[in-house]
This record gives structure tokens, sequence and C-alpha cells, in this order.
């Protein structure tokens, strides 16, 4: 049993699951999306924004977009600590890893927060 | 004549290991990579790798055989020779001690920490535990793992962290015990695996797959342990 | 101390086999500080290579099988040079010592029952040899010997065996009283020497068929424990007795198992006819190991051989079908196709009888402990030396050993050992320590091959070594011939004793450790002649042309030889059963 405080879920089964479930949403996301585009071939702002106002829309985009932000989380956290390990680079390589690791939250976080808000402000 | 290039490395004269090249006449004959290594060493005694039983289950001469993990004894030149070359070099991965042979310590750790060895405290039987034929056959292509390491030297999830990740040798033998009808650890084996590292850490390239030479599939096994992972925690 | 590193453990096995695994596991679980000196590491030794399965009444197969059968069986199989009392105890044992592995986990293939599958194997005898072949070998496929070998690592791990993997034992070292304290030992990846003291010794370093051009053997297999044991002064017994088995892969050694045979494969001559009819018309391709061997040579020598030069005979398995074959051996499938480029599902195997273990060894009683014998004929203990498995001589096996014996010897007597040197250290064991110039001794070999300016390449001196034994001490042997043999040993000895070190270096320097084993073979290789020659009769697997019969008057004995004057002496067989009265010998058909 490896210990770890920084991944997302802490067990290795739940960042699994989690990847493997993010990435369903984010398939089925862009089924619907590509779907929808072919299916109108004269789409207009006001047919997408339409679209994009109703509730279980903005849910489903909502959902993808935690998604792609756990999806990237743990894969940038799996990244992370395989390139930038005590092993290869020696002992800085924790503190450089822990701020490769903020740096990806805040971004992470950031772009989250502004898709809310784009979301629920059309 | 062929031509072989062998990694060199002597702690003890060389700054740096390099390659050096050999040539042998094979008298057109498919010999083995192990014979060829006999033959140089006869010429040159301070060339050094490992073998034992020279027909592939003891797991001794693991090594890098023109760009693919092998074991030197059972791959013939008409597998390992390209364009008159043959190219020898230490299984990647794991510190050099010598030329040919490699530290396994970590290895060899990792096999440590599955309990690669039956738990069950129930009051044994006078005679054997019963299993089936059915059961039994659950560890075809799991117990005959030789720990030649060319599957985990093989793994860029094995390279970064041989320290954390079990790595598909491991793996195998973890699903080995996980398999056997007659260990009751099952729950206590699977909760010593939940980590993000132990098992989760393979992303199912197969290299393992392509390079054993038992022709066993550690992917599979690991499936089958993250399978039994879901099913105990859902 | 003799300028050297010590260190000291209550019991220090030397091998990493399945004998000396056994034994260290039995003393690990006593909770003594045990270490095993193994110089690959122990999964890679040789029993690794063991196929076709381990021979003991469990009664899976037959449920009214018996174990005294079993022990009729390898009587008869040893030509009667067996020791009774150690057979009976095997035979007796067996079971307990397999119920105990399988409880550890080996995993044996299996019956509709759930019980542990058994086939059939050359020389088992239902009833005393009255009711038909029997099926007394337990398998794990066709890979037996792995399943046990790593589930006995897997066992000593639990254990918590201190293991010196990569370390190689030099020589033994002796106290005043000439008992034995340790070893002198190098670690091969750093090449320290170090004095490993301990109050019992055990040598579990397997066999020497490296001394034959031609062996199942793997490389490793160069007799260390008998060379050392050889150079201390103390005797060895039974040592001419070679085992070839009938089946070794033609051009490459490889072993395919009597269990192919067992299976119900069979070898026939260029002729295809099934040979081993006229010679063994009950047992057939299943008599003793000795028989089939000679029975192939025959064939060779008297032109029916197969392939164009007429130097093998075929093993026919095509008949048993794909889906069996892949159940049971696909090992030797596998085998094959590598080695003999035949794919034994559509045609035959190539195989020719090849050397392959070693009846004799150290001397020992039922406890392991090593023996010597004094000036009046009688057996003494050598202190603190013990030997198990193919190394030791206890004797199970007599002139020839039956397939699947092996296995369990190592296991039975590897266990035995390990328990009563469990008992001796509870009761404590009192040696004097070696002097500083008993150490000294036992590095006197060591110092002088690295000191040693010029003399000769290993490889090469060890490639005449094999072609001498390979050509004078083959199946069958004529006295001339042997005595030539013997000659050819002598002019060699002073060249292998001057061997060149090409390599001085320290770290895992492979050569140093060649140049040792070869030193190690050659002490073998010639004790193995000397005794053949003086056996002047033929038993079990000492079959002489000169000599044809067995000649119970005077060598239904052990042979026993003195390494210091390379003398042969005579020492008597045990014929005392604890639970009936002794098998008296046969004329030896099957």
């Amino acid at each position: 049993m490896v210990t770890t405080v920084t991944s997302l879920g802490r067990s290795g089964l739940s960042d699994w699951l989690i990847q493997r479930v993010s990435a369903v949403v984010m398939t089925a996301y862009l089924i619907f999306i590509v779907g929808y585009l072919i299916a109108t071939p004269d789409l207009t702002y006001t047919q997408w924004a339409a679209l994009n106002s109703t509730l279980p829309m903005r849910m489903f985009s909502l959902l993808t977009i935690l998604s792609i932000a756990a999806h990237a989380w743990i894969g940038m956290w799996c990244v992370l600590t395989d390139y930038i390990t005590v092993r290869l680079i020696g002992p800085k390589a924790t503190i450089l890893r822990i701020i490769f690791q903020l740096g990806m939250m805040a971004v992470t976080l950031l772009y989250v927060v502004w898709a809310i808000d784009i979301l629920w402000g059309i | 004549m062929l031509n072989v290039s062998i990694y060199r490395y002597n702690p003890e004269v060389d700054q740096e290991p390099y390659m050096q090249d050999f040539q042998i006449d094979t008298q057109g004959k498919d010999i083995m990579v192990l014979d060829v290594l006999e033959k140089l060493k006869v010429e040159d005694p301070t060339l050094v790798f490992r073998r034992s039983c020279r027909e592939g289950v003891c797991g001794s001469d693991g090594m890098n055989i023109s760009g693919k993990n092998g074991l030197a004894c059972v791959t013939p030149l008409s597998e390992a020779v390209k364009k008159n070359k043959l190219v020898i070099r230490p299984l990647p991965g794991l510190p050099v001690i010598r030329d040919l042979v490699i530290d396994m310590s970590q290895f060899y750790a990792q096999y440590e920490k599955i309990q690669p060895y039956m738990i069950n405290n129930t009051p044994a039987p006078a005679i054997e535990r019963l299993q089936s034929p059915e059961e039994r056959a659950k560890l075809d292509g799991l117990y005959e793992c030789i720990l030649c390491a060319c599957c985990s030297t093989a793994c860029p999830s094995f390279w970064w962290n041989p320290d954390k990740f079990i790595g598909p040798s491991g793996l195998l033998q973890a699903y080995r015990f996980l398999a056997d009808s007659r260990d009751t650890a099952t729950e206590e084996r699977l909760a010593n695996l939940d980590d993000p590292f132990s098992v989760f850490r393979c992303h199912g390239i197969m290299n393992c797959v392509q390079v054993c030479p038992k022709g066993l599939n550690p992917t599979k096994a690991i499936g089958h342990i993250r399978n039994m992972l879901v099913r105990s925690a859902t | 101390m003799a300028n050297i590193r010590t260190m000291s453990f209550d019991a220090v096995i030397v091998g990493g086999g399945g004998s000396g695994m056994r034994a260290a596991l039995q003393l690990a679980q006593s909770g003594y500080k045990t270490a095993v000196i193994t110089k690959v590491f122990p999964t890679r030794s040789h029993t690794v290579s063991a196929q076709g399965g381990i021979t003991c009444a469990i009664a899976s197969d037959d449920p009214n099988d018996q174990w005294q059968w079993h022990m009729y069986d390898t009587i008869k199989g040893s030509d009667y040079i067996g020791d009774q009392e150690a057979i009976e105890y095997m035979c007796q044992t067996g079971p307990e010592a397999i119920f105990e592995l399988e409880h550890m986990g080996l995993p044996f293939s299996r019956t509709e029952e759930g019980r542990i599958y058994q086939r059939p194997f050359g020389g088992q005898s239902k009833d005393f040899g009255n009711g038909g072949q029997a099926a007394r070998t337990c398998a794990a496929a066709d890979r037996t010997g792995h399943a046990l070998l790593h589930t006995l690592y897997q066992g000593n791990l639990k254990n918590e065996t201190t293991f010196l993997n990569e370390w190689f034992a030099v020589d033994i070292v002796k106290n005043a009283d000439n008992a034995v304290v340790g070893v002198v030992a190098i670690n091969i990846e750093t090449g320290e020497t170090v004095y490993v003291k301990t109050k019992a010794t055990v040598f579990a370093t397997g066999g020497a068929g490296r001394i034959y051009a031609s062996t199942t053997n793997a490389h490793i297999c160069t007799g260390d424990g008998i060379g050392m044991a050889l150079r201390a002064g103390f005797p060895v017994q039974d040592i001419e007795m070679w085992q070839f088995h009938p089946t070794g892969i033609h051009g490459a050694g490889t072993l395919v198992t009597e269990g192919c045979r067992g299976e119900g494969g069979y070898l026939v001559n260029k002729d295809g006819e099934r040979f081993m009819e006229r010679y063994a018309p009950n047992a057939k391709d299943l008599a003793g190991r000795d028989v089939v061997a000679r029975s192939m040579v025959l064939e060779i020598l008297e032109g029916r051989g197969c392939g164009p030069d007429g130097d093998h005979v075929y093993l026919k398995l095509d008949h048993l079908g794909e889906e069996t074959l892949n159940a049971k051996l696909p090992g030797i499938l596998e085998l094959s196709r590598t080695f003999a480029h035949a794919d034994p599902v559509k045609e035959p195997i190539p195989v020719v009888p090849t050397c392959h273990y070693m009846m004799g060894g150290i001397p020992t009683n039922v406890n392991g402990q090593a023996l010597t014998i004094d000036s009046e004929g009688n057996d003494q203990v050598i202190e603190g030396f013990y030997a198990c498995g193919e190394a030791a001589c206890v004797s199970v096996h007599g002139a020839n050993r039956l397939g699947g014996n092996s296995l369990l010897d190592l296991v039975v007597f590897g266990r035995a050992s390990g328990m009563f040197i469990e008992q001796q250290l509870r009761e404590g064991v009192d040696l004097k320590d070696a002097s500083e110039a008993d150490i000294e001794a036992a590095m006197a070999g060591l110092n002088r091959l690295n000191d040693s300016t010029g003399g000769e390449n290993a490889a090469v001196l060890r490639a005449e070594l094999q072609t001498i034994m390979q050509n004078y001490f083959g199946v069958f042997r004529r006295g001339d011939f042997m005595q030539e043999g013997i000659a050819k040993l002598a002019a060699l000895r002073p060249r292998i004793e001057n061997v060149a070190l090409g390599d001085k270096s320290n770290a895992f320097n492979t050569s140093r450790i060649e140049a040792l084993e070869l030193q190690n073979l050659f002490e073998v290789a010639e004790a193995t002649a000397i005794t053949a020659e003086a056996r002047t009769e033929s038993r079990g697997a000492h079959a002489r042309d000169d000599f044809k019969e067995r000649d119970d008057e005077n060598w239904l004995c052990h042979s026993v030889f003195f390494p210091d004057d390379k003398r042969v002496g005579k020492r008597g067989v045990n014929f005392t059963l604890k639970t009936r009265e002794a098998f008296e010998p046969k004329i030896r058909t099957y």
C-alpha cells in the first residue's frame, strides 16, 4: 500500500473510477454536440443560445466541465508523479511538483468558475 | 561473421558505460543468443552475464536483445539479428551492476510486497485442501511466472516508479493468490492494493504481454484485480 | 581473524534449491537465525527444471495405494544398494511432506474429486510388483519443480529466512577437532570474502551433471558441495552412479520428462518399432531409467537409430492428441518447439540418453548428518556437517533413481535435516571456534586462484574434462577405457589447479566463480572415474561391458571414495526396516 495525500480521490480505485466515468460523460457530450450540429445545418445564434439556456443543457455542460476538470486533475497528477520525482531529479522534486500541482489546480478551478459564469450568463 | 554489439560497464574500471563490438563466426547456425554470449566469454573472460538453466525456466538471463526484452537462452539468432547485427543491452530501468547484470532489488521488493504466499489460517486437513480442476485452471497462466523481470523492465510505469508501482510481474503474482480458491486473505490483499500507484499506474499499454518469454498476460491479470477491487468496493 | 569479516548464524544452508530451502524453512519456522547461501537467486536453482512430478503414495489415483509399495519399487529400482531404513523413512513420511507443500500453496494439478493429480512413472507398481503399473507421481502439469521451488521460496519469505543471494561458498572451515564450523564465501556482487560461522552447516548444493558434455543439468550444477567436501578430506559415497535420463533432446540436452511416457508416449527406432517391448515386455517404456537408457543406446549401436547419423531415437506423443498435450505437457511442447524444432502434436521428438542425476554424494544418515568411515569401518558423524538433496547420499536411490523420487528426497530429507538441527540447537551445540589458521586453510584455494599468473582458459579446460567423462564414463563402461580416462584426468589435474583467472576484478566477477566451479567439477569427475573403475560389476546405472553381471557377493555395498589417498572402500547397505522384514535382493526385471 503506497500512501499519497495529493491525489484527487486518495484511493487508486476512486481515481480510476472517476477517470472512467468522466470519460464517459465527455464522450456523451461530444457525441451530443456533434450530432446536434449535424442535425441542425443552418444553426443560428438564437437557436444555439436557446439550446444552452435550458436547465438540462446547462446541467449537462456543467457536468462535462467538472468531468474535464477531474479528468485533467488526475491525469496531470499522474504525469507529474511520473516525471517530477525524487528518484529522477533529486530532493527538490517534491517542492517543484507541489508548485506545478498548485498551478495546475489553480488553472483548473479558474476554468471551472469561468465556465459556470459563461453558462449562466447566457 | 555476425556483428555483435554489447553494453559494457565495469564500475571498477569504466567511468561510464559503452557499447563494444565483437565479431563471431556462427557457421550459419541458428544458435541461441546465450550460446553467442558463452562463445564470446571464452574470448573475453571479463564479459559478465547471468545464466543457469539454459532452457527458459530459471529466468536468469533476461536481457534486452536487439531492442526487445527476452531470455537469451530461448531467443534464436533468427529472431534477434537484424541486418547481420545483434545488439545486447541489460534490461532497462534498473541499475546496472556490471555489463548485462542488473540490480534487481527493487523488482524483488515489489514481489515481496504483494505477500507472495498462501494465506489460509483455517486448520489444515489431514490431507490436501481440495480444489476442483476448474478452480485450479484459474491459476494457469499465472503461477508459471519465472521472475525474469522482462515484463516489469519493459514497462514505462515501472521505469518511473519502481518503488511504488508493483509492476506487471508482481501484479501477476498478486492475482495468482487472489485467484486461488485455497487463499482466504482476499480482502486484506485487495486493501493493500487500493492506492493510486500499486495497481493503477498500469495504463494498459501491454508491453509486458509483448515481451513475456512464457507467453503470460499480466495486463489481463491486472484487469481482473481492478474488477475485484470494484466489486469489493461497491 | 584472517583479515576477513565474520558473519554468524545458528544454521547456514549452502544452496537455495529445493532441499536447501526446505531445510531453511524448517529452521526459520523454529525461530533460529538461519541463512541460505546461494550462488543464484533461489528460484533460479536447478530444482526449477524438474518437470514430471514428485512420487508419493498419497492414495489419490488409487485409494488403496500404500507407501510400502512405493518403498518396494524404490528398493528394487536402486538395484538393492539403497539403504532400506532411509527409503522406508522417505516413503512413509512422504505424504505428510507433500500435504505440507500443498497447504503452503503448491498449485498441483487436480483430479475430478479435487485431490492431487498423480501420473504413472517408470518403475512404479502396485502390490510389491504384482499389481501392475501404478500412477503415483504427484504433478503440477509438467512444471512440478518450478511450482515446488517457488512455493518453498514463498514459504521462506513468509518466515523471514535470511538469504545471501548470489554468494558463493568457496571452502569448508574446520576446527581443531575436524568438525565443520562454517564456510568461507564470496559475495559475488562486491567480491568481498567472508567467514560465515555457524553451528550447523548444511550442504544442499545439488548435483554435478556438468562433468559430462551432454547433460540435462543447468550450467550451475557443478558439484560445489562435493568438491568442498572432498577438498576438506571427507569421503563421498556411490559417486560412480550417474543416471542417464532416457529422453534428453538430441543436440540440446534439454530434459523431456518421463511423464511423457507416463501419459502414454513411447519410444520408436528408425523402423518405427516400439523397441522397449523387446527389452522390458511388462513395463515397456516405463521400465527403470537405467534399463530404458541402455536399451536406447543398444538400438543406436545396432544401427537402428534415427536421423541422418542414426544417433538418436524418437519419442512419439502425437497420438495423445493436442488437447491432452496442452493440458498435461504444455512445457514439453514449448521446449520441443524451441530446442528440437519439432512440434510434438504432429511429429516425434528426437531424444537420446543424457546425463541427469548424481545418485552418489556425501554419505549421511536419515537426519542429514554427514558421515565418514573410520579405520575399523564404522560410521562416524562429522560434527557440525549436514547434507541433503542431490548432494547427499542418504541413500535412497542406490544405483538407480526412480523418476519423481528426487523431489521427494529433497523435500523429505531437507525437512528431516531441519528438524534434527533444530533439536540439536535446542539441546545446545558445543563446537570449538575456528582458529585464524583454520580460516586461512579454507582460503588457500581462493588465494592461489587470485594470485595466479598464466595458466589456461577455464572454459577450454572444462570442455576437455567434459569430453573425457563423456567418452570414458558414459552409459556403458569398460575397464581398459576407464583406466585410460583416469590417466587423462590425472594429466588434467595440474592444469586445472593452475587455471588462469583472466579477470581479477571484484564486481560480479563470474570468471572467478567459473574457475572455482571448474575445480569442484574436477573433484567430482575424478572421484567418479576412480570409483567406477573399482566397481567390477554391473548394477543399476553402472553398466560395464567387461563385468556384465551384478555381483552381490562382492558388491552388494556402497562404494566410498576417500580423497586423501584416493582409495575406494566399501560400506554396508542398510537392510533393516522398522515396519517389516527387509527386501532381499532379487533379479531385477521390468
